[in-house]
């Protein structure tokens, strides 16, 4: 277990990284986001509320009152189980595969494997993104009708965005364990 | 290189024995789909090991030993050492493992007899490079072996394109056979793996197995009957095929009959992908005719046919009327526009003949509206699918005059444009080149150029009084047509939707397999890895998208701007375009 700090994001909230070495060919790599902050969610169903006080007063409509609170409620649900994810991990096996794995909010987990036969390269790339220049890690997927070819690109640890500091972490063990199973 | 072994987790509390199974060619991995216990005769386990190997077409061999050693069993490490030189082999592998402790430890020997690693605790040899790596992956057996990983593969192809994971996958589900031989069975070899202790069946489902060859044969026979009588030629007579091809319930019924040929074919299905269609056909079907039945069983409830027989009659009428209105405003002045007197009266009049012509054929037929209603709706019960093509074509067939005014608009208008293209450019002294498919500078003479301007003056005065009829006609005309659009993509709906998929996505979702996930089992420092392989189900809309079934879907035949072109030209619209024939 290591854990180097601090980490921060590419808009600068800090984030962790865990690094799990369990064997020389089997290391797992977890990139923590911080959580919903309590402010921004008291923030939000406030102004939600007091907008539909307004129209409530306006109008005499009671549906009003408790379709802004159905509307409230069934935000929070789809944000947490859809959209905010807590932990991304990437689980690298030296001659079977990687696995990237998405933990949301709600306890949901989302997974895929990826077979060591069908990657090309671990790479970092740059990336224009509005005004600025990013850096984010991702992995090649071979093309099988050409030999050299990229068929396409897998971007990781899209959510949690992190700085190239921590990216440089993750790719040097990555490519230990890669040049191995060369 | 590292060594992968595919571990059932039935066999991790077997009894000492042989491991059974197969090594992936190409990869360093090896499958181990059974083991063998004491007592054993080695001739008899070769035989039943070629025997199974015709039968499954998976070549099976002896991996190696597996010891776990219970109470009072402590000699087996030296015979099961000798074991290894009864079998031919190329790597033989020695698992062991000790009660009380979860990992395994596992020797890999050579042909040569040299040990080539071993994985224990303490070595600090200096020769870290080839040292074997081993990993050991649990998986779930029954799972795996019906599991179906997509995109699916169909064609047999070398086993070098597979990829590890799906060669895997294939192997496990080809040595069904090897797992038929119970604990219970009298025969010479005892074996572990998932179905060990004892074969489940259902009776049910074993009788429907065997009810459902001759009630193939019987179905099969009807359809062969309605095809003999729907190739008689009085239907292949023009104007029937016209109708035929233009009416909803027609199509549908074909629709259906082709359905029916592939599910009740007597041809057992061979891949999984043929499988898959014809349990999602015939659900789709039963589901379809559930919901028909339930639809007749509200709809002949309380008298409801009359009741609705008796609003029909008054609808149109009403629909009539207010068409009438319509007329008599257009030939006014509408919405403050001055319209061309002489045209004006002799469209409307033209039009409201039309109304007066379908307001006296509705109150003709109006008393056996409700005897055609009861007989039509009976046809919901053969599904629901048949009575919404069926509501489709009554409206269709009820607003049939707003479609003749429709074209009747649209003809005029298009006239109209056409003419005042053409006159536009002798206006200007240019000529359409037919041969040259553009516009070419011509001289007129005189009298062609004074008659010519007469006419485009002509017509483009009597241009606003034709578009605005056009214009209230189309939009009729578009209202209806949405709404039979909405009517067909319900049926389209309905005749592609995967259930049976969804359904065993639902409730069986190993069988459906996007793929695996991996998870690190704690293990002790100095042994071997070991993973939990676990199966990684579709995601729904891949579900969806990949066991859709083709219909002969209604879809916007141009694009918006194309459509919005056609309009204001004048061409006459047919926004939804059938499918003749099924595309995968």
């Amino acid at each position: 277990m290591a854990e180097e700090g601090p980490f921060t994001d590419i808009s600068g909230k800090p984030i962790s990284l865990e690094c799990q070495n369990y064997t020389p060919f089997c290391r797992e790599f977890t990139v923590s986001s911080p959580k919903v902050s309590l402010l921004k969610v008291m923030g939000y169903t406030c102004s939600v509320w007091l907008l539909a006080y307004a129209v409530f007063f306006l109008t005499e409509n009671t549906t009003v009152l408790s379709s802004a609170i159905m509307v409230t409620l069934v935000g929070m649900i789809l944000h947490i189980h859809f959209v905010k994810v807590d932990q991304e991990t990437l689980l690298i096996i030296g001659s079977l595969g990687i696995q990237l794995s998405s933990l949301y909010a709600s306890g949901r987990e989302s997974t895929t494997f990826i077979e060591m036969s069908k990657i090309k390269d671990i790479v970092i790339n740059e990336a224009i993104y509005m005004q600025s220049i990013i850096y984010y890690l991702c992995i090649l997927i071979k093309d099988p009708s050409e030999p050299d070819g990229v068929a396409s690109v897998v971007p990781l640890f899209q959510s949690s965005k992190p700085r190239l500091n921590c990216l440089v972490r993750v790719y040097k063990s990555c490519q230990e364990i890669i040049a191995q199973s060369r | 290189m590292v060594l992968k072994i595919f571990f059932p987790k039935c066999c991790n509390t077997a009894d000492s024995g042989l491991l059974v199974g197969r090594w992936i060619p190409g990869q360093d991995s090896a499958v181990v789909l059974a083991v063998i216990h004491y007592p054993f005769i080695p001739g008899q386990v070769k035989k039943y090991l070629t025997q199974m190997r015709s039968q499954t077409k998976v070549d099976l061999t002896v991996l190696g030993s597996w010891s776990m050693p219970k109470d009072g069993q402590e000699g087996m490490d030296s015979f099961l050492k000798d074991l290894s030189t009864i079998f031919p082999h190329s790597r033989w592998l020695q698992l062991s493992r000790e009660s009380g402790k979860r990992a395994f430890t596992c020797r890999v020997v050579q042909e040569n007899g040299k040990p080539a690693a071993k994985k224990d605790g303490d070595d600090n040899d200096d020769d870290d490079d080839d040292k074997d790596k081993i990993i050991f992956v649990h998986y779930d057996q029954r799972k795996v072996m019906l599991s179906q990983l997509h995109p699916v593969q169909e064609q047999k192809g070398s086993e070098e394109e597979s990829t590890e994971l799906r060669t895997m996958f294939q192997t496990v589900a080809q040595s069904e056979p090897l797992f038929f031989h119970d604990m219970y069975d009298e025969g010479p070899l005892k074996l572990t793996h998932w179905q060990s202790e004892g074969r489940e069946a259902s009776i049910i489902v074993e009788l429907v197995k065997q009810a459902s060859v001759p009630v193939c044969i019987v179905l099969t026979w009807l359809l062969s009957v309605w095809h003999w009588l729907c190739s008689f030629r009085i239907f292949h007579v023009w104007p029937v095929q016209f109708i035929s091809s233009k009416l909803s319930t027609c199509v549908q019924t074909g629709y259906r009959t082709d359905h029916f040929q592939t599910v009740f074919s007597t041809r057992k299905a061979t891949t999984h992908m043929e499988f898959m269609r014809k349990a999602n056909i015939f659900v789709s079907f039963l589901v379809d005719i559930a919901l028909g039945l339930l639809l007749i069983s509200w709809l002949y409830r309380e008298n409801r046919i009359s009741q609705l027989a008796n609003t029909l009659v008054p609808a149109a009428d009403h629909v009539a009327k207010e068409l009438q209105e319509l007329l008599e405003w257009l030939m006014g002045a509408p919405a403050g526009l001055k319209m061309n007197r002489a045209l004006d009266q002799v469209l409307g009049r033209f039009f409201l003949y039309h109304i007066h012509l379908w307001i006296s054929y509705i109150r003709l037929m109006s008393p056996f509206i409700e005897m055609i209603l009861w007989y039509v709706g009976l046809t919901a019960c053969l599904g629901l699918t048949f009575a919404l093509s069926v509501l489709s074509d009554i409206v269709a067939l009820l607003t049939f005059h707003i479609y003749c005014f429709y074209v009747y608009g649209a003809r005029l208008y298009y006239l109209k444009i056409y003419g005042l293209s053409s006159l536009w450019r002798l206006f200007r002294g240019k000529k359409w080149n037919v041969l040259r498919q553009r516009v070419d500078s011509c001289s007129y003479d005189l009298d062609q150029l004074f008659i010519g301007t007469l006419l485009f003056t002509i017509l483009l005065f009597l241009l606003p009084t034709t578009a605005l009829y056009y214009l209230v006609f189309t939009l009729l005309r578009l209202v209806v047509v949405m709404f039979q659009g909405l009517i067909h993509l319900s049926v389209d709906f309905i005749n592609s939707f995967p259930l049976f998929a969804m359904g065993l996505r639902l409730c069986r979702p190993y069988r459906v397999a996007e793929g695996v996930k991996f998870q690190v089992l704690s293990e002790e420092p100095g042994t071997p890895l070991h993973l939990r392989m676990e199966i990684n189900p579709l995601k729904f809309s891949s579900v969806l998208q990949c066991y859709r079934t083709p219909t002969y879907s209604c879809y916007p035949k141009d694009s918006w701007v194309a459509l919005c072109k056609k309009l204001f030209i004048g061409e006459l619209v047919y926004p939804w375009r059938q499918k003749s024939t099924k595309t995968d």
